[in-house]
């Protein structure tokens, strides 16, 4: 009967295609919203593109990303011959003299690596330039669609991974902010502006890679039994917490890394001096 | 010779409640072919909207508590009324059958020692109601759905097809049981989509399709409740028990109109909250009744102890019978002391502190919040009574659950009378439903199974009756002598819920019932010409057209009764007949068809339809009245009762 | 606040077509879409057909698309919108329709069927279940689902691609999954059921990319992505793509 639960017993529709085809209810709009909901994606989409646009600049730029205390993030730790010498800091000559360009390219694949495969990243990307859907009950333009069930999107699940990585990174910048509480004598003691920017930067950072889902996961949403594990369990409902804000953490770091980079650039550069505190 | 497509079942429900669910997974499981037959898409029965809980005395919070209490407590609720065997298998029962829902995937809230949590609730003496914060009744659908589920993936693995053992048909209505002498012999319906007709052939019939709020104006029942299951039985010759006895929840939103009615859960008064009227009283303390007074606090101080403490202070009288908090507030608002739409305020907000309150009551937060634009964390709730509830029904035997004259038709839920007496407590409605609705299930494939090679047959006559009788509004002008455009199925519905809000309510009186019967009737011949437009294919009109005549069979047993019953009890409340009469304890009232033959559709619309009878109950076996003291039997029973 | 009159569209139509049909009707303080749509079957239009039930927003029978996004009708109150507004309500567009402003859900009945059932531990009988709230808080998240099936409707692997239906369950199943999987007594690995690997290779977990619509859609607030689809995800990950997580699972096998 027609109205049991088991399908039709003939499907003579197509199997293939979207709201417009098929026994779907015959309306020729795409979608009926109303609202704008072209703003979000458009804005994700300008966003992370001014992001990369100034990013790739910078990073192949190969110049102008040590300030002393400051060393920009985008070139920490900076493991090639060719990095600016940095008195302590994050720079290990892992990479001989063969290593012809920018140190920061080096590096930077952890990074990029960990907010490429981010849930979060990936839901802003999906919808901002794939337009996978571009936003909520609006018809995405493709034909087919396979998801990150089969390659190269299936590579998102190693996500873990380039969170490990992130941890290690953070953890170098960590040390990076640290050797900004010198001035530019390389004496300990001393604050800058620069310094508070490094703060801020740090603390989003770590904010940011804390919340991760897998992070989310690996202290304790793997568990079956939080009662088993009251550690785990507060750890997780913490994590929890900051991984609500995750979309935030999200666009809060990627503009404070960009703005202590630009930071060191223009002091760099002399356009000014730090600002000392004491 | 109409076609409609025919096929054989052991045993058809007809509901896909909470009660016929569980009929169903019981009759599968005891090995009949079993078919469910329901209104709207399966899950989204109206026991999704029971909020509260389940009333079992498991003991897990209060481990004072156990099945004698439970008895005692749903005794006095019903005001003895009950079918006090019916009133103790339930409570026997119930934890046996909350437990089983666990092994169904149930997920009850917890007590600290990882039990079933069970919380406070009107007329309960423990904390009793196994839940899920406010949702308890989604939980329990959803359970009873996925346990049936799993059976038809059992029956997947070993016979290639979902359905070769039970089988959902959502979005059918049933009109007819057809029957084979006086035995049923199957059920005859329509699909909704498509308007087509089918029958399905059973040697039983379990009837589960709920309550009949529908016909009242303010109500907290949805769409479905039309009392479609009270008037198959009628019409298949079953008795209807104690009709009168309709249950007005005292908490219904009050505004906006289009919510009007929606409940506000039971649970909220459980957690802490209070009644108040306009001018800030908590006026519930002037309302306690006499065979209630020792067991109430007289003072605020004493009831709000008793949340944190309960063995040492009585509890508030908030949490009294539903009759009787809905007759306060009733009496409040008649006061000229209501809030501003014509209820009184229901506050949590300056008893607990905001997450508190959204923790526990989620659900009501969000209706208010949705619905109302209220924030109940911050402001009061505007509540007022709501009919909610209808504890008259299909006269069963207790035990197997059978209809009573109708060999093979039985009935479990809210459909079935009985087992509430006068008044339902809260939480005992889903206990009721898994107690009867297994009963039911258990004992309609016993039957069936019983009938081997005997079984009754479908007689075509009557498959060609109902056909005509379901298609009657579509030609609905042509065929009547008195000629006019036909009439508004939506009108009439209209008017009869007026009628029955206004006339047949909270509070009635004789001449005001007697003028509801005269409407009745008007109304019967009007809906007898009710006409719609359209095709069959999912025609709202159309099926309201043919529900018309189950509401208005129910109203005519729920009017006739009420006028006949001259003292008021539990949900039955006369202001020329004020006060309970003990002659009345054992006395029911069942409700006939007036012309019980089988002559189909009833012709002579004018006329009444409803013969009742008079009838003396069982007297309550000895042991079960041992556990109440005698003092308080005495405001109950008769002189000649108590001392037999 | 008074009544007005509002300009409605409401598709009408059946499988073989249909069109947007205009509306004027009255709309009074506090109503909601359904109350609307009532209000047109019982004055202008008495086949108007409409899925509904409790009228309170726990049923979930009437959901629709207003204004292009998918909602429960009894759940949109009329005071969202300006009094100027076309109001456009159409059937859910992801199903195949019936009448008006009804749809086919079928497919999520198909889809329930096909995720194993809550399997019951062994030797653990009624009345002798033990489990933490902090256990169960997870899934009952969950268990609040209304089955409205709006997340169904509006997650474009299956809107925009009727070719996915049979391999992918959707968001309310996959979350099904996830409860099971998090549900503190379910022994389906003892009998072993893998969910974790078949919400991967049976139930296409691997075509959500997690653009959370069916979070923004669900009407009860249930954090679908964050909670269930993410965290299964990564379950899924721990059996199929972290070598460390496979290994680490096979030497504590062989100890």
């Amino acid at each position: 009967m027609a109205t049991g639960t088991e399908p039709p017993a003939t499907e003579p529709h197509p199997r293939t295609g979207g709201v417009r085809t098929g026994t779907r209810a015959a309306i020729a709009a795409p979608h009926l919203r109303t609202d704008r909901w072209w703003l979000a994606p458009a804005a994700t989409a300008a966003g992370l593109l001014a992001f990369v646009v100034y990013s790739t600049w910078r990073a192949l730029a190969n110049a102008d990303y040590y300030a002393a205390p400051y060393v920009s993030p985008f070139y920490s730790p900076c493991l090639a011959e060719n990095c600016e010498p940095m008195k302590a800091g994050p720079n290990w000559e892992l990479f001989g003299s063969w290593w012809g360009i920018s140190p920061a390219v080096i590096i930077l694949i952890f990074p990029l690596g960990f907010r490429l495969t981010c849930y979060y990243y990936r839901k802003a990307y999906y919808r901002g330039f794939w337009a996978s859907p571009p936003a909520c009950a609006v018809a995405e333009p493709h034909a087919t669609y396979t998801g990150e069930t089969r390659f190269p999107l299936i590579l998102q699940n190693i996500h873990r991974y380039f969170f490990y990585a992130a941890l290690l990174v953070a953890g170098v910048l960590t040390y990076d902010t640290v050797l900004a509480f010198r001035d530019e004598n390389y004496d300990w003691g001393h604050m800058g502006l620069g310094t508070l920017v490094f703060l801020v930067n740090i603390a989003l950072i770590w904010a940011y890679t804390i919340s991760c889902h897998s992070c989310r996961h690996i202290v304790g949403g793997k568990l079956k039994h939080f009662s088993k594990h009251p550690v785990r369990y507060r750890m997780w409902q913490w994590v929890g917490r900051l991984n609500a804000r995750h979309m935030q953490l999200a666009w809060a770091s990627l503009v404070s890394v960009a703005v202590a980079d630009l930071y060191v650039y223009l002091v760099a550069t002399g356009v000014f001096d730090d600002p000392r505190f004491f | 010779m109409s076609v409609v497509d025919r096929q054989e079942w052991d045993v058809v429900v007809v509901g896909a409640g909470g009660a016929g669910l569980r009929a169903a997974v019981e009759a599968r499981e005891r090995g009949a072919r079993t078919a469910v037959i329901c209104k709207s898409l399966f899950g989204k029965a109206h026991t999704v909207m029971a909020e509260g809980g389940i009333a079992a005395a498991m003991g897990n919070v209060n481990s004072g508590d156990n099945w004698q209490v439970h008895f005692r407590d749903t005794m006095r609720g019903g005001k003895f009324l009950n079918q006090w065997r019916m009133a103790e298998l339930h409570a026997r029962e119930a934890p046996q059958r909350v437990w089983e829902l666990e092994t169904w995937g149930a997920l009850f809230d917890r007590t600290k020692d990882g039990r079933i949590s069970q919380r406070n609730f009107g007329g309960h003496e423990y904390p009793r109601l196994a839940h899920v914060g406010d949702r308890t009744g989604l939980e329990l659908i959803r359970t009873l759905q996925q346990k049936i589920v799993a059976l038809q993936q059992e029956d997947f693995r070993e016979t290639g097809d979902y359905e070769s053992r039970l089988k959902v048909f959502q979005e059918c209505t049933v009109t007819r049981v057809l029957k084979d002498g006086p035995r049923v012999s199957g059920v005859f319906g329509y699909e909704r989509e498509t308007g087509r007709f089918f029958v399905l052939q059973a040697p039983a019939v379990v009837i589960a399709t709920g309550g009949i709020g529908k016909s009242f104006k303010v109500t907290s029942n949805s769409w479905e409740y039309t009392g479609d299951g009270h008037a198959l039985a009628l019409l298949a010759g079953a008795p209807l028990l104690n009709m009168e006895f309709v249950q007005f929840h005292p908490t219904g939103m009050v505004w906006p109109p289009s919510v009007k009615g929606i409940l506000v859960t039971e649970s909220v008064r459980g957690d802490g909250g209070v009644l108040r009227n306009s001018e800030g009283k908590r006026f519930m303390f002037d309302y306690v009744p006499d065979v209630f007074k020792d067991k109430y606090a007289e003072s605020e101080e004493e009831g709000d102890r008793w949340y944190d403490d309960p063995d040492h202070n009585r509890r508030p009288p908030e949490l009294l019978p539903r009759d009787e908090v809905a007759r306060a507030i009733n009496a409040e608002v008649k006061a000229g002391r209501g809030s501003p739409h014509g209820g009184v305020f229901l506050d949590v907000s300056t008893r607990m502190p905001a997450d508190v309150i959204t923790r526990r009551l989620p659900s009501m937060y969000h209706q208010f919040k949705e619905l109302a634009d209220v924030d109940i964390t911050a402001e009061p709730m505007e509540v007022g009574p709501t009919c909610h509830y209808v504890m008259g029904g299909i006269a069963v035997d207790s035990d197997t659950a059978a209809a009573r004259g109708v060999p093979g038709l039985f009935a479990a839920g809210e459909v079935a009378g009985g087992m509430h007496g006068s008044n339902r407590l809260g939480g005992n409605s889903l206990s009721d439903l898994l107690v009867f609705g297994r009963r039911a299930g258990w004992h309609a494939a016993e039957y069936a199974g019983s009938l081997a090679d005997t079984r009754p047959r479908v007689d075509d006559v009557q498959v060609d009756t109902a056909a005509a009788e379901a298609l009657r509004p579509f030609s609905a002008e042509g065929g009547e002598p008195a000629g006019g455009p036909p009439e508004n199925p939506y009108t009439v519905h209209q008017e009869l819920q007026q009628t029955m809000n206004d006339l047949v309510g909270i509070i009635r009186r004789a001449h005001e019932m007697e003028q509801a019967l005269d409407k009745l009737a008007e109304l019967r011949v009007r809906a007898r010409r009710a006409g719609v437009e359209g095709h069959r294919q999912f025609n709202p009109g159309w099926h309201l057209a043919l529900d018309l005549r189950n509401m208005l069979l129910v109203s005519e047993c729920v009017a006739r009764a009420a006028l006949e019953r001259t003292e008021s009890r539990g949900g039955h409340t006369r202001e020329d007949h004020a006060a309970m009469d003990r002659a009345w304890r054992n006395v029911n009232l069942l409700c006939a068809l007036a012309e019980p033959d089988d002559a189909l559709p009833v012709t002579e619309a004018v006329r009444g339809q409803i013969a009742l009878t008079r009838e003396t109950t069982e007297p309550v076996r000895p042991d079960l009245l041992a556990l109440f003291e005698k003092e308080e039997l005495v405001k109950y029973l008769a002189e000649e009762e108590l001392y037999e | 606040m008074s009544s007005y009159e509002a300009r409605f569209k409401v598709w009408r139509g059946d499988v073989r077509g249909g069109a947007l049909e205009d509306f004027r009707v009255e709309v009074n303080d506090g109503e909601v879409v359904l109350d609307i749509i009532h209000r047109l079957q019982a004055t202008q239009a008495p086949d108007l057909a409409v899925r509904w039930n409790c009228k309170a927003g726990k049923c979930g029978s009437c959901s629709a698309e207003i204004n292009g996004r998918p909602r429960l009708l009894c759940m949109t109150r009329m005071s969202v919108f300006e009094r100027d507004e076309t109001i456009t309500v159409t059937p859910l567009r992801a199903f195949p329709v019936v009448r008006d402003l009804v749809t086919d859900v079928g497919f999520n009945y198909t889809k329930a069927r096909q995720i194993p059932a809550f399997v019951p531990p062994e030797g653990v009988g009624p009345g002798e279940y033990r489990m933490m709230q902090e256990d169960v808080d997870r899934p009952q998240e969950f268990r609040k689902c209304i089955e409205c099936f709006l997340c169904q409707d509006v997650c474009h692997v299956v809107r925009d691609h009727e070719e996915n239906k049979p391999a992918f369950a959707g968001p309310r199943f996959l979350m099904r999954v996830a409860e099971l999987d998090m549900h503190p007594l379910d022994a389906a690995e003892e009998s072993g059921l893998d969910r974790k690997r078949t919400a991967q290779d049976e139930h296409g977990l691997g075509y959500c990319n997690i653009t959370k619509c069916c979070t923004e859609v669900c009407p009860e607030g249930i954090r679908i992505t964050d909670n269930a689809l993410i965290p299964l995800k990564e379950r899924a990950v721990d059996r199929k793509y972290d070598p460390l997580v496979w290994l680490g699972s096979k030497i504590r096998r062989r100890s």
